[in-house]
């Protein structure tokens, strides 16, 4: 089964952990667009951004990659990395919440589905939050909320500007409607963010949907999107359920939300930095 | 002791049922009841005017205010008109519209909860539902006037937040209020839309659990039997709780009330190892 497909099914619904893009054993990866399928050296997708050089396909990369590959020469400093997860509901499933939350914390050694770092872009000083999408589809909990809101009160405090790369299935189902309330408080953050004239940039990556979207991914100043990437309120299957018709082809693409006007540009990762720079340079007035 | 367990996983279930229950009283049924000379007020005056969300002007107790509620139909036809009561993008619009309107003139908002969830589908899509729920929470949390939040059935999701954030957090006794439907949850976790009741049990989304968690201020007593059994002594029940949440968020200042409205959103969630 293809990349895309498994993808298109998985759209709002929390993705197991498990999941890896970029298969770790071997020299060579075979591209997980089936239309290209090309066989690609490793070392020449790594150097290319984890971009596909045949067809332009983006593989998803981790948190720590990502803000790796934003910050100047890869250094920053992690913040409040210590916030860890609880089970609040005591939340009753085939696999306990407590269980699923270790399992995850192993598979990619973070204690949950973001890390903020703080370092410089183009020297400018600057905020990142990237979440990890290998950490339970990314989802949306209360150390989600936490970790985002103090990234946000941070800014503020000491006059920073904010990039958010967002990577998510959503709210985190087994955290209930505290999960849905991280949409309020970020949200509620980032007006103090606005009010003090500070930028907010954030980045959509494949796939970013439900709760994530419905609040802070899509309140930027500027929302930007890599290419190709799924980005939605409903997920597609709940869609298809809802209105019994088949979905047009490209729904909820980044390049069907630039056509509809929902985000500002589809940049390339390998124009990303070049773009951050300059969107920074420009708000810079105000850091 | 086996039945005990069976009754308090089943409670969560029930409950749902109660605030989907088709005799309930909706918003207008309240509206009618608690408020006088109310006049909707239509459109997001950039699309259109979505039914399933009903904004308007009206007086509380003799007050100018403004009323924000989603909307269900009673009868076929009527269900159809209000889209079951899940708004579009331009329902949530219309919403900040009158809501920002009320902060001009400095009136209070009152907003009744009771929707499945926004809706899913490409138009919705299309026009930015995300994006238009997400306005509304920023939005929402800077308002100076006084906004009270009350979810007197269904609390579907975003759906429901992008209505939801205010100084008073109240739900009606058979209230509930959750990240995703029991059924939808059931799909997820077991493949099964059966187990929904274990899945209603698991999210606690019932009133007394979501007071529990912080997540309510208050809980609004029923009729006995429910809302459906007496719509007018529930509408009693409800004015009488809003009276006192509008008394409460007019004895602060504009900044005080800011400041608590964020300090009430910024406690929520769980997490260990803090700072
Ligand atoms: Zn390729």
């Amino acid at each position: 089964m293809s990349w895309f497909k498994r993808q298109t099914e998985k759209i709002g619904e929390i993705a197991p952990p498990e999941e890896r893009t970029v298969k770790t054993e071997g020299i060579f990866v075979k591209c997980d667009n089936e239309d290209c399928g090309a066989t690609i050296y490793r070392k020449d997708l790594k150097e290319n951004l984890n971009v596909c050089p045949t067809c332009g396909h983006h593989f998803r990369i981790t948190a720590k990659e990502r803000l790796h590959m934003l910050f100047d020469d890869g250094q920053y400093e992690e913040r409040d990395s210590g916030i860890a997860p609880t089970d609040p509901l005591h939340f009753v499933d085939n696999s306990p919440y407590l269980d699923r939350l270790k399992k995850a914390q192993k598979a990619t050694g973070l204690l949950d589905a973001l890390v903020t770092g703080k370092g410089k872009l183009a020297g400018h000083e600057v905020v990142i939050c990237a979440m990890e999408f290998n950490f339970i589809g990314g989802s949306m909990g209360s150390v989600v909320g936490e970790k985002i809101t103090l990234a946000i009160e941070y800014c503020v405090e000491k006059r920073l500007p904010l990039i958010i790369v967002s990577c998510s299935g959503g709210a985190r189902m087994q955290e209930g409607t505290l999960s849905l309330m991280q949409m309020a408080k970020i949200s509620a953050a980032l007006a103090r963010l606005d009010d003090a004239g500070l930028p907010y940039i954030s980045l959509l990556t494949n796939p970013t949907t439900g709760g994530v979207t419905a609040s802070y991914a899509m309140l930027g100043d500027l929302n930007i999107a890599e290419p190709g990437a799924i980005i939605g309120f409903a997920g597609a299957r709940v869609i298809e359920q809802t209105i019994r018709q088949k979905l047009p082809k490209g729904f909820q693409r980044s390049e069907f939300l630039l056509e509809h006007g929902m985000l500002d540009a589809v940049i390339d990762r390998r124009e990303l930095r070049g773009f951050l720079a300059d969107a920074l340079a420009f708000t810079e007035s105000n850091h | 002791m086996e039945i005990v367990d069976k009754v308090v996983q089943d409670e969560p279930m029930a409950r749902v049922q109660l605030a989907r229950h088709d005799k309930r009283p909706y918003a207008l049924d309240f509206i009618e009841r608690i408020f006088t000379d109310f006049h909707e007020l239509h459109g997001d005056r950039k699309f259109m005017d979505d039914a399933a969300m009903v904004c308007g002007m009206a007086r509380f107790h003799g007050q100018p205010v403004v009323v924000i509620s989603h909307q269900k139909g009673r009868d076929v036809k009527e269900r159809q008109a209000r889209n079951f009561g899940m708004p579009k993008p331009d329902g949530y619009r219309k919403a900040l519209r009158i809501m920002q309107l009320a902060d001009k003139f400095n009136r209070p908002v009152f907003t009744l909860i009771d929707t499945p969830g926004a809706y899913p589908g490409i138009d919705a899509e299309e026009r930015g539902q995300a994006e238009a729920i997400a306005v509304n929470l920023r939005e929402m949390s800077r308002l100076k006037v006084p906004v009270i939040v009350t979810i007197t059935g269904e609390g579907g999701s975003g759906g429901a937040l992008a209505i939801g954030v205010g100084d008073s957090i109240n739900i009606l006794e058979n209230g509930v209020y959750s990240v995703i439907t029991p059924e939808g949850c059931a799909a997820i976790l077991w493949k099964d839309a059966a187990m929904a009741s274990r899945a209603a049990s698991s999210l606690k989304l019932i009133a007394t659990d979501l007071l529990k968690l912080g997540i309510v201020d208050a809980i609004i007593p029923e009729p006995e039997g429910g809302a459906h059994a007496d719509w007018d002594e529930a509408a009693r029940l409800l004015d009488h709780a809003l009276q006192e949440s509008l008394k409460r968020s007019q004895s602060h200042s504009v900044e005080e009330r800011l400041e608590m409205r964020y300090r009430k959103f910024r406690l929520m969630g769980a997490v260990d190892g803090k700072l």
